[in-house]
């Protein structure tokens, strides 16, 4: 068995983010049926102000235990943040949140990231 | 709760008529084989009684049984050493990575292979092979049964077919000899694979039949044992392991017990099939191993489903690559017909001689929930 720490264990357990999100502002849609991680991020953009908050974010991901506790520990650490801010969260800070990763997994950290840039993409494309 | 082991066909726990057995080459009959003294000596006739097992199970003589440090190490040596640059070679697409990587890099040495491929069900076509065959053919080899789907390949008529061929034909063993006729002269192959620790024996012992008169070169060298193919001082105690392994899988209350594993099999695959919508059983429902399940679940990904489960105390097996490194999955079920996505959401039960029905019980009640769950994650709503 591949060792996953505690808190990856808990984020894949017991995530608190799955889910659509109905109107989302953007949906990043990534990975591919050949790596077998599937992720689709919705965000909920507020404007306040001049600043554009990330008021809701959620995740609807098919893919392994590391897959979805990545994608539910993105939510977690962009969820309130500007979309500045949520942009320079970059994959080793899912990673480093999550306690640690098996080397083969980092790539559903990097799934996680480009899962979040491709919504906050969909949602400046629109508006 | 007491952890429930369903990978039997990952690795088998030792017989404990095994381990006593073994025990006393571990401690006072420590001799190397290739002495001539008493310790020597009583080495020496340890082995060959477990030879002459080994042989009787196969009905063969002793003197065409190999001991390797491993199946994998059979299967090379089976291979390696009786193709040469310039020849074909004929296998399946589903074999094991212990032939597919061998053969790999014996293309890369001039060899040409041809890869049958399984049908949908997982079954190799005796005509496919027929119509494979060259001029200059050298070996075939097809295993006898599946790692991760169970199905079961029609060796005795592959065989018959290449009876009439100056071929050599091997089968990868492995699996089946724990619930199939293993008679070398009925399955009419020259070359055999068998594993100890598939069949509660200890882990370190393969061996390899080779056909009296078959010619085949050693790929480790050294102090000539086994007939100088595969010198290297013989692992005793595990050898002894092996021969006791062999013994118990033939006796008559392991052989009733079978029936009772294929009977929970059964159920197994009727009752997931019921309680989880959009899954589907991979390989053929007849023509496979008693003790072997492989369903592909659309909406959930193997590997989670495989640690979900293992958090419930229960351990099982994937094909997804998300268990392994690359990142294809199983080349197996993608052979059948697969899609990616239906491959990478597949498990694979293997029950064995400690299976209860209470454990079987505990897999179905355990399981739908965790499938269900897992669509949730994955927004899979049909």
């Amino acid at each position: 068995m591949l060792p996953y720490s505690k808190k990856v264990i808990q984020h894949f357990t017991d995530p608190k983010n799955f889910g659509k999100i109905k109107n989302a502002s953007g949906i990043g849609h990534v990975g591919n049926p050949h790596c077998g991680d599937m992720m689709d991020i919705y965000i909920k953009v507020e404007k306040v102000g001049d600043k554009e908050i990330i008021k809701d974010v959620k995740f609807e991901t098919l893919g392994c235990a590391a897959a979805i506790a990545t994608s539910d520990m993105v939510c977690d650490l962009v969820k309130g943040k500007t979309l500045e801010k949520a942009l320079e969260v970059g994959y080793q800070d899912i990673v480093n949140e999550l306690g640690e990763l098996p080397a083969v997994k980092i790539h559903c950290s990097v799934l996680a990231h480009h899962g979040l840039k491709a919504a906050v993409e969909d949602y400046r494309k629109k508006s | 709760m007491p952890k429930v082991y369903l990978d039997y066909a990952a690795t088998t726990p030792i017989d404990p008529k095994v381990l006593r057995a073994m025990m006393p080459y571990l401690k006072k009959d420590f001799g190397n084989p290739s002495s001539i003294h008493a310790f020597g000596q009583k080495a020496m006739s340890a082995v060959d009684s477990a030879r002459q097992i080994t042989a009787n199970f196969l009905g063969c003589g002793p003197a065409e049984i190999i001991f390797t440090g491993s199946a994998t190490e059979a299967d090379n040596l089976a291979i390696f050493g009786s193709v040469k640059k310039g020849d074909h070679v004929i296998i399946s697409n589903i074999e094991h990575h212990a032939i597919l990587e061998t053969c790999q890099a014996l293309e890369k040495r001039g060899v040409e292979v041809t890869y049958l491929p399984a049908g949908k069900d997982g079954l190799v076509a005796v005509s496919d092979l027929d119509k494979a065959i060259k001029s200059n053919t050298a070996l075939v080899s097809i295993m006898y049964a599946n790692n991760e789907i169970g199905t079961v390949q029609p060796i005795q008529e592959m065989g018959k077919l290449l009876q009439d061929h100056k071929i050599l034909f091997h089968t990868d063993a492995v699996q089946a000899a724990n619930f199939l006729d293993c008679d070398v002269e009925k399955l009419g192959v020259s070359l055999l694979t068998l594993s100890s620790h598939k069949i509660y024996g200890p882990k370190g012992v393969g061996v390899l039949y080779i056909k009296n008169g078959v010619k085949i070169s050693p790929m480790i060298y050294g102090g000539g044992q086994e007939q100088s193919i595969r010198s290297g001082t013989e692992n005793v105690a595990g050898i002894v392991g092996f021969g006791e392994a062999i013994k118990q899988i033939q006796d008559p209350k392991i052989k009733i017990h079978n029936i009772k594993i294929r009977q929970f099999r059964d159920k197994l695959i009727k009752m997931i099939l019921k309680l989880i919508p959009d899954s589907r059983l991979n390989g053929s429902q007849t023509n496979r191993l008693p003790n072997n399940v492989n369903i592909s679940f659309k909406g959930a990904e193997g590997e989670a489903v495989v640690i979900a489960l293992d958090q419930k105390g229960i351990a099982c097996s994937t094909g997804s690559a998300c268990s392994s490194k690359s990142l294809e999955p199983s080349h197996v079920l993608l052979a059948l017909g697969l899609s990616h996505e239906e491959a990478h959401g597949s498990l694979r039960i293997t029950l064995g001689r400690n299976t209860t029905e209470q454990e079987i019980n505990r897999l179905l009640n355990v399981l739908p929930p965790i499938v269900e769950r897992l669509r949730k994650i994955s927004g899979y709503n049909k």
